[in-house]
């Protein structure tokens, strides 16, 4: 089995590797000039539909071809490890430094088994998806290396045995992240976002960072193992943070839940997921919905022995999670961008996930992250399809009425929303609707605040799902004759990935809610993840009160109904509606101007102390009294000097004189 | 009156001056350059002869000739010099002269 879990692991990263180093134009033109490539103004869709591409096939087919295969182990592991295995493979030692030891091991337990499993069938079937979406860009071999590196990255984070190589995994995520979403370069806008995404990272990871020196500083190690067996003795203790006593646990459990909300765009660190739509969408799929933004949530879910004994953190996690979820689903409800529609579902349903796992339903949490891998990669490959058939048109008010067009990606999309919305017996709802009544089931004033607000998200949900579906596919089409001559259904290619998500979407849910959240889940996740003695929400969650478990449903089909209302029946009404609360329209629109705060708030002042830093203290003070002082004050004496080098010989014939005077007179004065 | 060292030594200081201010007051011409550096020499030349004269030394004027003799190998030279410097510049005039600045 350790092959297995090495191959699942490293296989990913030689790919990205060969197709990386030998694939791309690294090594061509190694030793000679390269070519001049002339960039075309008019080439800025990036797609490069202008030029076919012409290198090698061998790279795209190599990564692709050993995802396929490490998907197919990941699957057998899972059902290995599901099984009662627990495994530890230890690769290499890594640091060892005092007291500081970590190895690079590999961790597999039910938690890391189906996040491989996620990560890899995900990841495998948008490569699949790319061979088609990117048959014509001009640098494939540079994209798909950096979908493997990313997919070996996240592989290490899920299968990290300690924090610091968690950690690591955390960053190469981060890293290919920014590389993918700044994978067409010639677009500023691709560049910003890549830029916005990696900074905003930057603040959640320096909380992360943080709580791993808190960890270590506490516990003298950063070993999970360790870590879990003394976590209970620390309950309780506190330490000194700034000038106050704090909760050792609380404090540790916050820091890495900073980190947790910067990778998982939760809450006041989400403004960097909408604009990392700027990448390619199978990108948007793999990273932005599936599998990198539920990072965080792998790591609450990892530390639960910690966060089981600090309450007040679970608090935390259960507010920034339902907040978000009412958030971004509000948010959601007014884009106009297909792309930034599921975007902003994917915000919130991250945010579902987390309050699962603030209130201790840990199993619901990673059931709703297991199912919606498959319907969001769904939707945002499916919004893909759409894009790529309407000549990478992204506007849904230039779509509509292209049912007739794209059956079969209308029925893809069909599937992912009704999953997503929670239609009966689809994943969504099962994972979504143990999440709202966990919520109910956890009977703390913040488990009630945390449901309603989740109940009322599920009609945001249903309402801005079916808005998408309603204006994309169906009423009159907007789109210019052109385009809509043009449009045509997938490839197969493209298709059948489709096809795969879409089983995931309608089974994934049905097939698995036994073994995450009923009666075998206690067994299923065996010590995988840890539950305090008190926490019974697994089991009170399937005991709520009717009209409880009917809120979703009833949301869900009431979102339907107005959707339908507003996009098929009478479609002057949000118009009309738009306009008699502009205000509360713009502010929507605007995502509750988070960006101009931020900008207000951090940007601009970052850039009055960047620009006094450099105008008046490097350029003024430093180099104004260092080099180009000492330059400068050089310079005045060596032109006076050579004020006195006139070319003519009489002057320097009487410099002579001069000094040969002066000589005398010293040697006479002297010697007299 | 009887003329003695200090006569002569004034003479040679004299002339000295002389030459001194002509290499550098003169704006004109350098012959006129080379002209005051003989007049320097000969200078040399009287209080060699002088002091020679006085110390019965004959040291002194044997110097006095050689002195001569590298004067004349020296204004030699300094003509040719300026031949060739005039054929190249078209001037010898000493305001002209300033191609030593770097």
């Amino acid at each position: 089995m350790d092959t297995i879990f090495l191959a699942i692991v490293f296989l990913p990263l030689i790919g990205a590797m060969l197709a990386g180093l030998f694939g791309t134009a690294v090594f061509r033109y190694a030793g000679s000039a390269p070519p001049q490539i002339a960039v075309h103004e008019d080439d800025d869709d990036g797609h490069g539909h202008h030029h076919a591409y012409d290198g090698p096939r061998w790279p795209m087919m190599l990564t692709t071809g050993i995802l396929v295969f490490v998907a197919l182990l990941s699957w057998y592991a899972f059902f290995d490890v599901t099984a009662g295995n627990v495994y530890k493979v230890t690769v290499a030692e890594w640091v060892r430094s005092g007291k500081l030891v970590a190895t690079w091991a590999l961790r597999i337990d039910t938690l890391s088994a189906v996040m491989l499993v996620v990560v890899t069938t995900v990841s495998a079937l948008v490569h699949i998806y790319s061979l088609g979406y990117m048959a014509h860009d001009p640098h494939q071999p540079r994209f798909f290396a950096y979908l493997s590196l990313f997919t070996f990255a996240m592989l290490m984070l899920v299968t990290s045995d300690n924090l610091l190589q968690m950690f690591f995994g955390w960053e190469g995520v981060g890293l290919a992240s920014y590389l993918l979403i700044g994978f067409w370069y010639t677009r500023p806008s691709a560049n910003a976002a890549a830029i916005k995404a990696f900074v905003v990272n930057r603040v959640g990871d320096f909380g992360f960072a943080l709580g791993i020196f808190a960890t270590f500083a506490l516990f003298g190690s950063i070993e999970f193992d360790t870590l879990f067996a003394a976590a209970p003795e620390m309950a309780g203790k506190t330490v000194p943070f700034l000038s106050w006593q704090v909760d050792a646990l609380t404090l540790i459990c916050l820091l890495l839940f900073m980190g947790a909300m910067g990778k998982s765009a939760q809450f006041l660190l989400h403004t960097w997921l909408p604009d990392a739509m700027e990448g390619p969408t199978p990108v948007s799929a793999l990273i932005h919905a599936a599998t990198m933004v539920t990072a965080g949530v792998f790591l609450v879910t990892r530390m639960s022995p910690f966060y089981e004994l600090a309450p007040l953190a679970q608090q935390a996690v259960v507010f920034i999670g339902a907040v978000t979820a009412f958030f971004a689903a509000t948010v959601g409800l007014v884009q106009n961008d297909i792309k930034r529609v599921i975007a902003y579902s994917t915000c919130s349903q991250l945010g579902y996930m987390f309050a699962a796992l603030g209130v201790g339903a840990y199993g619901a949490g990673m059931f709703h992250l297991f199912t919606h891998a498959y319907f969001k990669a769904l939707l945002f490959l499916g919004a893909g399809s759409v894009i790529h058939a309407m000549s990478d048109e992204q506007d849904i008010w230039r779509m509509g009425g292209l049912f007739p067009y794209l059956k079969k990606t209308w029925a893809m999309m069909l599937i992912g929303t009704l999953a997503l919305t929670g239609f009966p017996l689809t994943a969504g709802y099962f994972s979504k609707d143990a999440i709202i009544e966990a919520a109910f089931a956890a009977h703390t004033p913040m488990g009630t605040f945390a449901f309603w607000l989740l109940v009322i998200a599920a009609f945001f949900t249903a309402f801005y799902s079916w808005r998408l579906m309603f204006v994309v596919f169906h009423g009159k089409s907007r789109a210019s004759r052109e385009t809509l001559a043009r449009v045509h259904d997938s490839p197969p290619v493209m298709l059948v990935p489709l096809y795969v998500l879409a089983a995931g979407a309608l089974f994934a849910g049905w097939l698995f809610k036994d073994a995450f959240i009923g009666e075998k889940a206690a067994e299923f996740w065996g010590k995988a993840i840890y539950l305090a003695a008190d926490n019974d929400v697994m089991e009170a969650m399937h005991h709520v009160p009717g009209w409880v478990k009917a809120a979703p449903f009833v949301m869900m089909v009431g979102g339907l109904a107005l959707a339908f209302l507003f996009y098929i029946v009478a479609p002057s009404l949000p118009e009309a509606l738009a306009r008699a609360f502009r205000p509360v329209y713009l502010f929507l629109l605007n995502k509750w101007y988070f960006d101009e705060l931020y900008d207000r708030i951090f940007v601009r002042p970052a850039f009055a102390i960047g620009r006094f830093l450099w105008r008046k203290v490097d350029q003024k003070t430093i180099d104004g009294l260092g080099p180009d002082g000492v330059s400068a004050r050089v310079l005045d004496v060596s032109t006076w000097a050579s004020r006195m080098q006139s070319g003519y010989v009489y002057h320097y014939a009487f410099a002579m004189l001069l000094g040969v005077a002066g000589l005398v007179t010293y040697l006479m004065v002297r010697g007299g | 009156m009887a003329v003695g060292l200090e006569h002569y030594l004034a003479v040679a200081a004299i002339l000295f001056t002389i030459g001194v201010f002509g290499i550098f007051l003169n704006r004109k011409n350098v012959i006129v350059i080379l002209m005051s550096i003989e007049l320097m020499l000969l200078a040399v030349n009287i209080n060699l002869v002088a002091f020679s004269a006085r110390l019965g030394d004959l040291m002194g004027q044997v110097l006095a000739l050689l002195v001569l003799t590298v004067a004349a190998a020296e204004a030699a030279i300094g003509l040719a010099i300026l031949v060739i410097y005039y054929r190249n510049r078209g001037t010898i005039a000493v305001d002209e002269i300033n191609k030593l600045k770097g």
